[in-house]
């Protein structure tokens, strides 16, 4: 059956709380997840405190503060720090986001910050995202054409190139996917809101010549079908983009060539 | 998310390996029995209405009427199939066990039968008057 509680393993505890700062007055306390795969500790969380007047605006920032000033051992992915690598996504105070565009300001109280939800952990705030990718993969997200390459370019008109709008934004976060109870469920077989927005992105592409095959793929009762239009993708995705309406659009699609 | 079961598997082999039974028939079926038990749950309850309190020769007159045992009819057939498969894509959704899957899959098919041809006799015992 579906599990509702988190094996015996899995369970966090209550962590480190480590010293504040001294000579600080803007403090701020964050609570880090925490999980070495190296020791056979359960997971816990550690409370620390960041002194906001010698740190950057964003939760990444604090994050970071964290690793340099009071613990270097804390593991997490970063690299452009602008939102547009996607590395840094984490669940902070339970809504999945990307660190480098939050900014702490807006967060009132403790700041907690966990990995990304029902993924298995490699460390800390480092989800496994192996699985996720091939899923990506697997739609094969590029141009499929059987016809002569032109020699200069695949041309299409600003109407059609317009299409692909909201979609081929998506940095692979995974934000959505991991925030998407069918992905924890059916993760297996089921394939995300990120990997089937993709699928969406290369259908929707009018110089792309597979469609029927790509439709093909996606026909499934649970590649596609699974999709309960729960939203919550939607809801976390930090580009603003609508992974159910990429979703909505190919089971439309399939439900039209099939009458 | 299940991680079990890697072994020596590639992930590409994980993604690729368990597909291919397609869910547009079933998503459209649902769709389809959905709209269709809008008006059909409609017309049954005026019919029950009308029989409410009757007695057992008026109940007969009234769904010996093709205009109420038909509608009658089509209600069971519609709303049961939108039962059955309603019922597989929960039992789908949350048993994750597939010999437990198998078995409650097949219960619910008979279920599903059963419950549709009892409704259906019912309904055709009174329309031909018996």
């Amino acid at each position: 059956m579906v599990e509702f509680a988190l094996p015996r393993n899995s369970v966090v505890q209550k962590g480190k709380r480590w010293p504040k700062p001294d000579n600080t007055k803007n403090l701020h306390e964050f609570q880090i997840y925490r999980w070495n795969p190296d020791d056979d500790e359960n997971p816990r969380m550690d409370t620390y405190f960041v002194d906001l007047d010698d740190c950057g605006p964003m939760i990444l920032d604090a994050v970071l503060w964290i690793k340099n000033k009071i613990d270097p051992t804390l593991t997490f992915r970063r690299s452009c720090r602008e939102g547009i690598c996607g590395s840094c996504s984490m669940n902070i105070n339970g809504l999945n986001t990307l660190a480098c565009t939050k900014a702490i300001k807006d967060y009132s109280g403790v700041i907690t910050i966990r990995p990304l939800p029902h993924m298995d952990v490699v460390k800390d705030l480092v989800p496994d995202l192996t699985h996720f990718y091939a899923q990506h993969a697997s739609v094969e997200p590029w141009l499929h054409t059987s016809s002569p390459t032109p020699e200069k370019e695949w041309k299409q008109t600003p109407e059609d190139r317009a299409k692909l709008d909201g979609m081929y934004e998506c940095i692979l976060c995974a934000c959505c996917s991991t925030s998407c109870p069918m992905y924890w469920w059916q993760g297996e077989r089921y394939l995300g809101p990120a990997a089937l927005l993709q699928a969406q992105r290369w259908i929707a592409d009018s110089r792309d010549e597979a469609t029927d095959e790509r439709l093909d793929y996606v026909d499934d009762a649970f590649k596609l079908f699974r999709c309960r239009t729960i939203l919550n993708c939607a809801a976390a995705c930090p580009k603003g983009l609508n992974p159910a309406k990429a979703i909505a659009e190919m089971r439309k699609a399939l439900v039209e060539r099939s009458i | 998310m299940v991680s079990h079961a890697k072994g020596y598997r590639t992930p590409f082999a994980r993604v690729r390996g368990r597909g291919g039974v397609s869910g547009v028939s079933t998503f459209w079926g649902q769709r389809v029995s959905g709209v269709l038990a809008i008006p059909l749950t409609i017309a049954a309850i005026v019919i029950v209405v009308a029989v409410l309190g009757k007695d057992h020769q008026a109940t007969v007159q009234i769904l010996g009427s093709p205009l109420a045992a038909v509608p009658m009819l089509l209600f069971v057939g519609v709303s049961v199939y939108h039962m059955w498969i309603g019922l597989q894509e929960i039992l789908t959704d949350y048993v994750h066990g597939e010999k437990l899957l198998l078995v409650l899959l097949m219960g619910n098919t008979l279920f599903s039968v059963a419950i549709a041809f009892a409704a259906c006799f019912a309904v055709l015992k009174l329309a031909f008057g018996v």
